[in-house]
């Protein structure tokens, strides 16, 4: 299968010093949920954010290494950025719905990229809605506070929120954190569905949320990538004893 | 022995304890009684100055010119151009101001640039407004010869009144929540459109208190106009931006000091319209500032 | 490059090692639509347009002023006689003036205003804050030529009462001129209190402090530097102020005699000085340029002062909010 994104010998250093990643390589394919899973801290999300360089926003950090997204380098001059953001979407732990309604959340992306047409936002909203699972519960209140959702509710809206653009990949960063099982379990619902049509990165809120979902799963510890492997053997059979510790809940 | 011994301890450090305690207490008195004596005249300045001032003003004092050597009539001319004056302050202030803000609060890196603009901020900030008013009249009346005019006691007040707009509208630019930027960016949008949609409207209300706040400022004072717009008195209201105007913080001053003869209850009564001027302008920054407080829904 | 002298290399190198990497790589290359340029651009203009200003506002300064430098010798600047008519422009006696009416103002404020300091942050209770903390900032709001005015009408006479020849003093001056500094070194030592940890005070009082030792004790030590920095502000604050004082100070140019009743002497301040006859100097007169040459004085001290205030509170800092994204 063809690499979606390529990590290729990536070191990364905070402006206070922190080595976040060291020396990460590593390759995520097309139509695949890949899971990068580990302990707190050990460079998930420094990891993520590097791919739609919303690291951006953390100034004065030392990069080195190269990502390839379909084999162009995120990080060249001449790359645009926002265009490179709109093909990654990108969901948070915490459900971040911005302030207005559900309707304005929904068409925030589109509209900064200058899409107007509402017939052509309107067909986009139903079915952004209906693969994030949320659709029925909202289709009657488009124009509520998006503050007035639950918090499972908040966390498929923002899923919903990010395919509105037609990413091509999904990063999903630890996305059911704060939520309750059926919650939890309905955003898990969603993403078979999403698989089909995108690729998937996400960091699973415990071990066994990563193997129920995984095609392929990355384990990271410290900054460094400690093993790669199919879901099927990562989360049975791992070859480092790391890995396996961590699974088993020797440790983290 | 052990008993007493241990006992006349006990009691001495009893005393050091009610010692202690007094001390406290006293010291406790006069704090308060510091902050009442710093407090109290505040309110009695504001409440002498109406009752001697309240008499005087009326609709005619309000709208009309003053005549007889400025000994009896209104003060027309004088609040007309301290509002020309105020309008035109914010024109030159506010998008500089605002500007200047986002540039700190979205912008600015920590490198040596930022700390330079910072400096300079404090340092405008600090520069007596005599001093404006010598600026003002030499690069405005004379070097780009707008003569002493509205224009000129505008850019004045304006420039004077930058670094109290730029730091408030910084804080309200940053107390809105970094998550609306991450979020925004992350859905591709450029950083000005997150700033355009996602910081500044939840920052205006902040942002205007600050306008508001620094325009008070500017209605009230005197020296920066001196040389550079205000007159003594003007038989006619000013015909275009480049004539001169009355303004009522000078005018309080001439009338006071430079006319003879004057009466004191129209001098209590031009003291009483400025300060209610500038008074309620500061009242409704806080009004806005209190509700925003309470309306945040993040 | 080798061209280069030495010293202009260096130069050259600390100015692109200021440049961050980050600020090129972070070009956001879609931002070539040029509308967006244009924002952009006009932003960063109008954030490095206060350096632009102040360096106007020295510039400007220096033009018009800079003959009182050139053509006076300094000393003569220096002598205590003050009659521009007759081409004698000794500034002493406003200097002096200034340093007096100041040093007053500073004596009065500073007790009072980091003592209510201590009362709102320390004593008050909620409610008598939230009435008091507005009522200083309407202090703060009150036009100075309000506050002159009621010094000249109404202290002044009181003033006179105490058995000065005159009600217009340096005494009146400084009393006004504290009352106008107070909500600066009010509002800069209640930071600088707020800014001491909880713990300390907690740390205090468990160990058996009372509430006036901790605040002797621990609290004030801790807050020193902020102190320090409030005092720094109040007298620039204090110097700078012109109307107010123009009106109550008796606009005599005379170094007052040394004794006890210096304060009760008219004295006449730097900026009053200006304010009362630049109206009616002749343009591009000695007079003229010597008054600007004040303003020169006027703006390198106050610079002065709060380039120091400025550097004690550190201007660099995230002070963004963290979130929790």
């Amino acid at each position: 299968m063809q690499a979606k994104i390529s990590v290729q010998n990536v070191s990364y250093t905070y402006a206070d010093g922190t080595e976040a990643l060291k020396h990460v390589s590593l390759t995520i394919r097309a139509n695949e949920i890949f899971v990068l899973f580990g302990p707190a801290r050990s460079g998930k999300t420094t990891l993520l954010r590097l791919f739609n360089r919303l690291s951006d926003l953390t100034p004065g950090a030392d990069y080195r290494g190269t990502i390839l997204v379909d084999g162009q380098d995120v990080f060249a001059l001449g790359v645009n950025v926002t265009d490179l953001r709109r093909r990654i979407g990108m969901v948070f732990a915490v459900p971040t719905p911005l302030p207005g309604s559900i309707r304005g959340n929904l068409t925030y992306g589109p509209h900064m990229a200058g899409i107007r047409d509402t017939a052509l936002l309107n067909e986009r909203i139903e079915r952004s809605l209906t693969q994030a699972a949320l659709w029925d519960e909202v289709k009657d209140r488009l124009d509520h506070p998006a503050s007035r959702l639950s918090g499972g509710q908040k966390q498929r809206l923002c899923i919903a929120r990010s395919l509105m653009l037609e990413p091509e990949v999904l990063i999903l960063d630890n996305p059911t954190s704060g939520l309750d099982p059926i919650s939890t379990s309905m955003v898990e619902e969603s993403l078979y569905e999403l698989k089909q049509q995108y690729t998937v990165i996400m960091v699973p809120h415990s071990v066994q949320q990563g193997a129920r979902v995984a095609t392929r799963a990355a384990f990271m510890l410290d900054g460094e990538l400690v093993e790669i492997d199919t879901a099927e053997r990562m989360f049975k059979h791992p070859k480092d004893q790391r890995t396996e510790d961590y699974i088993t809940g020797r440790f983290g | 022995m052990n008993t007493t011994k241990s006992t006349d301890a006990r009691t001495n450090s009893h005393r050091r304890t009610l010692k202690r305690q007094q001390t406290n207490q006293i010291a406790t008195v006069v704090i308060t009684g510091v902050a009442g004596l710093v407090v109290l005249p505040i309110i009695l300045v504001i409440l002498y100055i109406f009752i001697n001032g309240i008499g005087a003003i009326s609709w005619e004092f309000l709208t009309a010119k003053p005549r007889n050597g400025m000994t009896e009539g209104g003060i027309m001319p004088a609040l007309l151009g301290t509002l020309l004056l105020t309008f035109g302050t914010g024109i030159v202030c506010i998008p500089l101001a605002i500007g200047a803000a986002i540039y700190l609060a979205e912008y600015a890196g920590d490198n040596r640039l930022t700390r330079w603009v910072r400096l300079a901020i404090v340092n405008l900030a600090g520069i007596p407004s005599i001093v404006y008013g010598l600026f003002g009249l030499g690069m405005f009346v004379l070097f780009l010869n707008f003569g002493t005019s509205i224009v000129a006691g505008s850019l004045t007040l304006g420039i004077m009144t930058l670094p109290v707009v730029i730091s408030t509208a910084e804080e309200a630019i940053l107390a809105v929540p970094q998550e609306f930027r991450v979020v925004s960016q992350s859905l591709g949008a450029t950083r000005w459109q997150t700033i355009r949609h996602q910081v500044l409207p939840h920052a205006i209300p902040g942002i205007i208190t600050g306008v508001i706040l620094g325009l008070s400022r500017a209605a009230g004072e005197t020296a920066p106009i001196l040389f550079t717009v205000a007159a003594f008195y003007l038989p006619d209201l000013p015909q275009s931006v480049f004539d001169q105007t009355m303004a009522l913080p000078y005018h309080l001053y001439v009338i006071a000091t430079q006319v003879p003869g004057m009466p004191l209850e129209i001098q209590y009564g031009t003291a009483l319209v400025l300060l209610l001027l500038v008074l309620s302008l500061t009242l409704i920054a806080t009004v806005i500032r209190t509700n925003m407080r309470r309306r945040r829904d993040w | 490059m080798s061209a280069l002298p030495v010293t202009l290399r260096k130069r050259l190198r600390t100015l692109v090692r200021d440049v961050p990497f980050d600020a090129v790589r972070n070009i956001q290359w879609s931002l070539l639509d040029w509308r967006e340029i244009l924002i952009e651009s006009l932003i960063r203009l109008a954030g490095i347009s206060s350096i632009i200003i102040v360096g106007m506002i020295f510039l400007f300064l220096l033009r018009e002023g800079i003959p009182t430098f050139l053509d006076i010798p300094l000393r003569q600047l220096f002598e205590s006689r003050w009659y521009p008519n007759e081409g004698l422009y000794g500034m002493w006696p406003l200097i002096v003036g200034s340093l007096i009416v100041t040093v007053g103002a500073i004596i009065v404020a500073l007790p009072l205003g980091l003592i209510t300091a201590i009362y709102l942050g320390e004593i008050a209770p909620e409610w008598q804050r939230e009435i008091l903390k507005p009522l200083i900032e309407v202090l703060a709001g009150i036009p100075s030529i309000v506050l002159g005015f009621l010094g000249w009408i109404a202290l002044a006479p009181l003033i006179q009462k105490l058995g000065a020849p005159t009600g217009l003093t340096a005494l009146t001056g400084s009393l006004i001129l504290a009352y106008m500094a107070l909500p600066t070194i009010i509002s800069i030592s209640e930071d600088a209190l707020y800014a001491v940890p909880k713990e300390y005070r907690d740390g205090a009082l468990a160990i058996g402090a009372t509430r006036w030792q901790t605040i002797r004790h621990v609290v004030l030590p801790a807050a020193r530097s902020g102190l320090v920095m409030a005092v720094m502000l109040g007298i620039g604050r204090a110097i700078g102020e012109t109307m107010a004082v123009m009106m109550v100070t008796g606009n005599a140019a005379f170094v007052p005699t040394f004794g006890a009743d210096m304060a009760l002497q008219p004295v006449r301040t730097m900026t009053a000085t200006i304010a009362a006859e630049m109206g009616e100097v002749a343009q591009g007169s000695m007079h003229y340029h010597v008054l600007f040459g004040i303003g020169i004085m006027l703006f390198l001290i106050t610079a002065a002062i709060n380039s120091l205030a400025g550097r004690l509170v550190g201007t660099s800092g995230n002070r963004r909010r963290g979130g929790q994204l």
